[in-house]
């Protein structure tokens, strides 16, 4: 136990303090507003760095742990418990990088109620930092639930024109899924005398019946989350309505919290269950990668078509997680980064697109790499790294779950990974699709030709992901290396 | 001192060979807003030239070593469980004969897509994407590089993807050209999508080789492959042809490469025609030791190579478009080469390989002269009175003829190209083609015969060209007035004419002139040519001679085809010839039975399935927990009656529950 200046509290609090700052400030401040959000998100990434600084990546056990009691129920302690290991410290890290540059989208395209935007905000990267560093499960289904208010606001106020069918449709999808979680958290913690993860994870697993509905009760949650097909229906809608920033975080942090879960609860805690139905979660999962990818063709929304995507790209994650091989596991873990690195630079380009035509369609653009070079430029390398181009980073971490997949002894057929597979030709297909039509061909449309490139405001804003796609693909072994001692030990 | 550390062979030089055209790239992209042209052209061409010296010197340092196999590791890429692969170059024998093709034919394409696109962006309107230009082909030099230099099945894999994307760059250069305004965009997806469903069957056969080896190094994969179990090199060397038949454009994947005919000129020599479609023939030349040991991967690699060298063959003598018939020729003499490399005789393929590099891209920089000259020509004629003739295509060869006096350099340059794809002693592509007959005669007889049969065609289409371009008389206003090309383009024409009359010598068929045999033996074990045979040279050179009598008697004597006329063949051949004319419609085939029942089926799937279905299930749920509450609020409508009535109901049913139940 150590009460002193624990990094993991730090991080995870700082954003409130900006929230603080912004709760005095007033609506009319606007500029003020966006500055404070945006310098508290960059200093919780510096912060974040700094746990980084201080992190141990031979040790797969959870690191910094901070333990407070915080109530009493029954036999068991519900605690204020935090720890960090090789795999939530790389959520963590992407959850404060995103958050900044998801902030730096909102600068034009928020003008009203800025001031609630950012106080949203700020909980919200609380929020998701909590649910990737809480150990005690009540304090982890805290958090959980904390994320959904504010991204309940984000996606009601500031969305599109169907933003409250789309608000309440998100939290009922998903607040179905949490209920069933509670239930099973609370089953799972009288019955073992404890709520924390590490001691649960150090006592005897449970009989297979209990692991197979504790599973089922946490999978729901999660599934839902991530989502898995066919829990999927939620999260296009979301998508086309919710704000830029909105979008960013979504398919960037939030999805990931669901594959996080499986990753930290459902695989150490139900292992056997985890590796009876892997082939169940792993047919899904490929019912996703393929549904996802043809599904998005069809979609004449651009918005929509890289929502779909996501269901696709997820897949490869959650086939990843079930491979039960280390190769897989590190890929799936690798490709959470991947997807939240190339998918939010997809959304905050169709946002760039979006704020100066007020347009999703695909039909409504074309030739647009004429009109605006940068961004045609950038958005290649992007549309490139989102179809797992080799050089860039989506192609390591799709590699490593196929032929870990390929090779796994829990999932023991080689068709998931061959229809897999199938789902690489068509990521090329609907994202070439989608790039022809939004930048390639002539400039036919008369709106189009008034259009301006990006302004530095916006390049500064891809930049650092592109620097990330390149990294990740060039040069990825620092980031395994920080996974590898906590993937192994999960798969143990 | 500069000269001993690179003569001692100092191998941690050997990354320059991809830092320069990297560099050049770098360079390009950053500084060529502020720089001309010529500039932008003279650091792109350096760049690859220099990576050509590199790969020269690469070359003496291997044969002082011996000819034994370097790995040159350069840094870490990944380590996941027990997958380790590093960025690691392979320099043999084999990485730098490809490695010299690449740059040494590169650099010509280079210099001569200096005055090319100075006259393309021009044409087309648009001067400003001269730099993207050299941008892109800086980068598929380097991607290329990876390609050849790769140590591991993976880094390969990267080159592989790698080229395809510059591939898919610059045949859609003129991205708001072509039919529609989209033609180009589309050639470029199509071409990307057809490469990727190779690529599906190599990254299957990579999984396997994973699943067998543990590794995908090429070294520890090769040392044990004969302990791997047989089946799965089987299928593994099986699904890797399916990457051959999508980069080099074997059947039933060819469909791309005719229409990345799209892309510029220089791009279509350099990348569609010289070197990367060659990199099928690199796979499986590189993958030996596998093939070796599954004989039946070897089989249908030969008869797919063969089936493909006819079949392209019999395409490319009904087509008019002057580029369209070298791309069918292409995907032709691809076949030859993988069939030779698919019977084991790797140094046939090889050999014919660097000779059709020549050669071809000879075929297709001349052939962009004369389109430009024919453009000039247009431009001409609309100067001096008559009309801008819209009608007339530049590319297309019934608006031609008579060139032969306008354009006398590119006449002669062309002339010795085409007679090389031919087979006519004593060029180079006569020598290359000799040994891979020689060698089907001997493991194959029918693969012979249908090769053999290919040749004449190859013969027969190739005298059609010449004699439609440039005999005869000019049948159109600005094949009148078309003008020779300037000097930045006729002189790589020129070295390349040499090239094409030489490179017959890197492998002359008598004892101890066996040259480049030599050189390959050192990476491919047991590689070696066969005897000169007598036989098979005459023979194959009296069906070249044929093959051109016959295009004489149909296109020469007779000065036919107008623009509008038929062809002459289109009488004699009936449904045969509109067979080649369609291109067996295989085009039309896959749009129809493929292409549109998926499309259909993912409008079905996103528009009724997902919509109705899917969403279907949570919608009915609302829905019906909604009526259900409608329902049940009916129940509190005010009247005493009914509350009685509910009250007595629930104390029977507890009175019922407690006497009859918990008893």
């Amino acid at each position: 136990m150590e009460y002193g200046l624990n990094p993991l509290i730090v991080v995870t609090f700082f954003p409130l303090l900006g929230f603080l700052v912004i709760l005095f400030l007033r609506e009319t401040q606007k500029e003020a507003l966006r500055w404070t959000a945006l310098l508290t998100s960059l200093i919780t990434f510096g912060l974040s760095l700094w746990l980084l600084a201080g992190f141990q990546q031979n040790s797969g056990d959870f690191q910094m742990i901070y333990d407070l009691t915080w109530l009493k129920i029954g036999p068991a302690l519900i605690r204020l418990q935090m720890g960090v290991d090789g795999i939530s410290i790389l959520m963590v890290l992407l959850t404060t990088f995103l958050t900044p540059l998801a902030i730096l989208s909102t600068w034009t395209a928020v003008k009203e109620k800025v001031k609630g935007f950012m106080l949203f905000f700020m909980m919200l990267e609380t929020g998701m930092l909590g649910v990737f560093l809480a150990l005690d499960m009540v304090l982890f289904y805290v958090f959980w639930e904390f994320t959904l208010i504010p991204m309940y606001f984000l996606i009601g106020i500031w969305g599109g024109k169907r933003r409250i069918d789309a608000a309440i449709k998100f939290f009922l999808f998903t607040m179905t899924g949490s209920l069933v979680m509670l239930v099973a958290i609370i089953f799972l913690g009288l019955t073992m005398g404890s709520f924390s993860l590490p001691e649960l994870m150090a006592a005897n697993p449970l009989i297979y019946t209990a692991q197979l509905w504790l599973f089922l009760g946490f999978g729901l949650a999660f599934a839902i989350k991530v989502p898995l097909w066919p829990f999927h229906t939620w999260l296009p809608d979301a998508h086309v309505e919710a704000p830029t920033a909105g979008s960013v975080i979504l398919a960037g942090v939030l999805l990931k919290m669901g594959t996080y879960g499986f990753l930290r609860f459902n695989l150490p805690l139900f292992p056997d269950a985890a590796r009876s139905l892997a082939p169940w979660i792993g047919t899904l999962a490929v019912a996703g990668i393929l549904y996802g990818a043809v599904v998005s063709w069809a979609q004449k929304d651009l918005k929509k078509l890289v929502a779909y995507s996501s269901v696709s790209h997820l897949g490869f994650v959650m086939l990843g997680i079930f491979a039960f091989t280390v190769e897989a596991a590190e890929g799936a873990v690798l490709q959470m980064i991947n997807h939240g690195l190339s998918t939010g630079a997809l959304f905050l380009i169709v946002g760039m697109l979006y704020e100066r035509r007020h347009t999703r369609e695909l039909n409504a653009f074309g030739g647009l790499w004429k009109q605006m070079p940068i961004l045609g430029s950038l958005a290649l390398v992007v549309f490139l790294s989102s179809l797992g181009l080799p050089g860039l980073n989506g192609f390591v971490g799709e590699f490593l779950i196929l032929a870990g997949t390929f090779v796994s002894p829990v999932l023991n057929n080689p068709w998931f990974a061959i229809l897999a597979a199938l789902g690489v030709i068509w990521a090329a297909v609907y994202l070439l699709h989608a790039f022809q039509k939004v930048f390639l061909g002539p400039l036919k449309n008369e709106a189009n030709l008034a259009l301006k490139d990006l302004n530095w405001r916006e390049i500064i804003t891809l930049i650092p992901l592109l620097v990330l796609i390149f990294w990740l693909g060039l040069y990825p072994q620092p980031f395994i290396n920080l996974m590898a001692a906590s993937v192994e030990k999960l798969l143990k | 001192m500069l000269s001993e550390t690179l003569a001692n062979g100092n191998w941690n030089l050997a990354f320059l060979v991809l830092f320069f055209p990297l560099a050049g790239l770098l360079f390009n992209l950053i500084a060529g807003k502020w720089l001309g042209e010529k500039v932008i052209g003279a650091v792109a061409s350096l760049a690859t030239g220099l990576s050509f010296v590199m790969a020269l010197l690469m070359g003496t340092w291997l044969m002082q070593g011996g000819g034994e196999a370097v790995t040159v590791p350069l840094f870490d890429w990944f380590r996941a469980g027990s997958l380790h692969l590093g960025w690691t170059l392979r320099i043999d024998t084999l990485s730098v004969m490809m490695m010299l093709v690449v740059t040494g034919v590169g650099t010509l394409i280079h210099i001569y897509a200096i005055g090319y696109m100075h006259d393309d962006v021009r044409h087309q309107g648009d001067p400003g994407r001269f730099q993207r230009f050299f941008v892109f082909l800086n980068l598929f030099i380097f991607a290329m590089l990876i390609l050849v230099s790769a140590d591991s099945y993976l880094m390969m894999f990267v080159g592989w993807e790698g080229v395809g994307l510059c591939s898919y760059l610059l045949i859609g250069f003129w991205y708001e050209k072509g039919a529609e305004g989209t033609g180009n965009a589309k050639a470029a997806k199509k071409a990307f999508i057809v490469n990727r469903i190779g690529d599906f069957g190599l990254l299957l056969a990579l999984f396997l080789l994973f699943g067998a080896f543990g590794t995908l190094n090429f070294d520890p994969i090769f040392k044990n492959a004969a302990l791997a179990s047989p089946a799965i090199i089987l299928a593994a060397t099986l699904l890797m042809l399916l990457g051959v038949a999508g980069k080099s454009a074997q059947l039933p994947l060819f469909v791309w490469l005719p229409d990345a005919m799209a892309g510029p000129t220089p791009v279509s020599a350099l990348i569609h025609a010289a070197t990367m479609v060659t990199a099928g023939v690199y796979l499986i030349a590189r993958s030996a030791p596998l093939y070796e040991l599954a004989p039946s991967a070897q089989l249908v690699a030969t008869w797919l190579g063969a089936a493909t060298a006819l079949f392209a063959a019999t395409i490319a003598i009904a087509q008019n478009d002057i580029k369209k018939v070298l791309a069918y020729s292409t995907i032709s003499q691809l076949g030859f080469m993988v069939a030779a490399v698919g019977m084991g005789a790797m140094v046939a393929g090889l050999f014919h390989l660097v000779t059709h590099a020549f050669f071809k891209a000879l075929l297709f920089l001349a052939a962009g002269s004369v389109i430009q000259g024919m453009e000039r020509g247009l431009h001409e004629a609309a100067h001096h009175g008559g009309e801008y003739d819209e009608d007339v295509d530049p590319q297309d060869m019934r608006s031609m003829g008579g060139l032969r006096s306008r354009m006398g350099l590119t006449f002669w340059v062309y002339l010795i190209g085409a007679l090389a794809l031919a087979g006519i002693a004593p060029l180079a592509g006569f020598f290359s083609k000799d040994e891979i007959l020689l060698d089907a005669l001997h493991e194959q007889p029918g693969v012979f015969a249908v090769l053999l049969t290919a040749a004449f065609l190859t013969a027969f289409y190739m005298g059609r060209q010449v004699l439609l371009v440039f005999f005869g008389q000019p049948r159109s206003e600005a094949a009148a007035h078309a003008t020779e090309s300037p000097a930045v383009m006729t002189v790589p024409l020129v070295l390349l004419a040499a090239g094409s009359v030489l490179a017959g010598a890197l492998n002359l068929p008598v004892e101890g002139l066996h040259w480049l045999t030599g050189w390959l033996e050192h990476s491919i074990a047991g590689a070696e040519s066969l005897p000169f045979d007598w036989l098979v040279a005459v023979g194959s050179t009296l069906v070249a001679l044929s093959g051109l009598a016959a295009a004489y008697f149909f296109y020469g004597k007779r000065q036919p085809l107008g623009r509008a006329l038929a062809d002459p063949l289109s009488s004699a051949g009936c449904w045969v010839y509109s067979a080649f004319q369609h291109k067996w419609w295989v085009d039309d085939i896959y749009r129809k039975w493929l292409v549109g029942p998926l499309r259909a089926m993912s409008e079905f799937l996103a528009a009724t399935f997902d919509q109705q279905v899917i969403d279907g299930v949570p919608k009915l749920l609302g829905e019906s927990v909604k009526d259900f509450a409608i329902w049940l609020s009916g129940l509190q409508n005010g009247l005493v009656r009914s509350y009685i009535m509910a009250v007595l109901g629930g104390l029977i049913f507890i009175l019922a529950f407690l006497l009859f139940i918990m008893r």
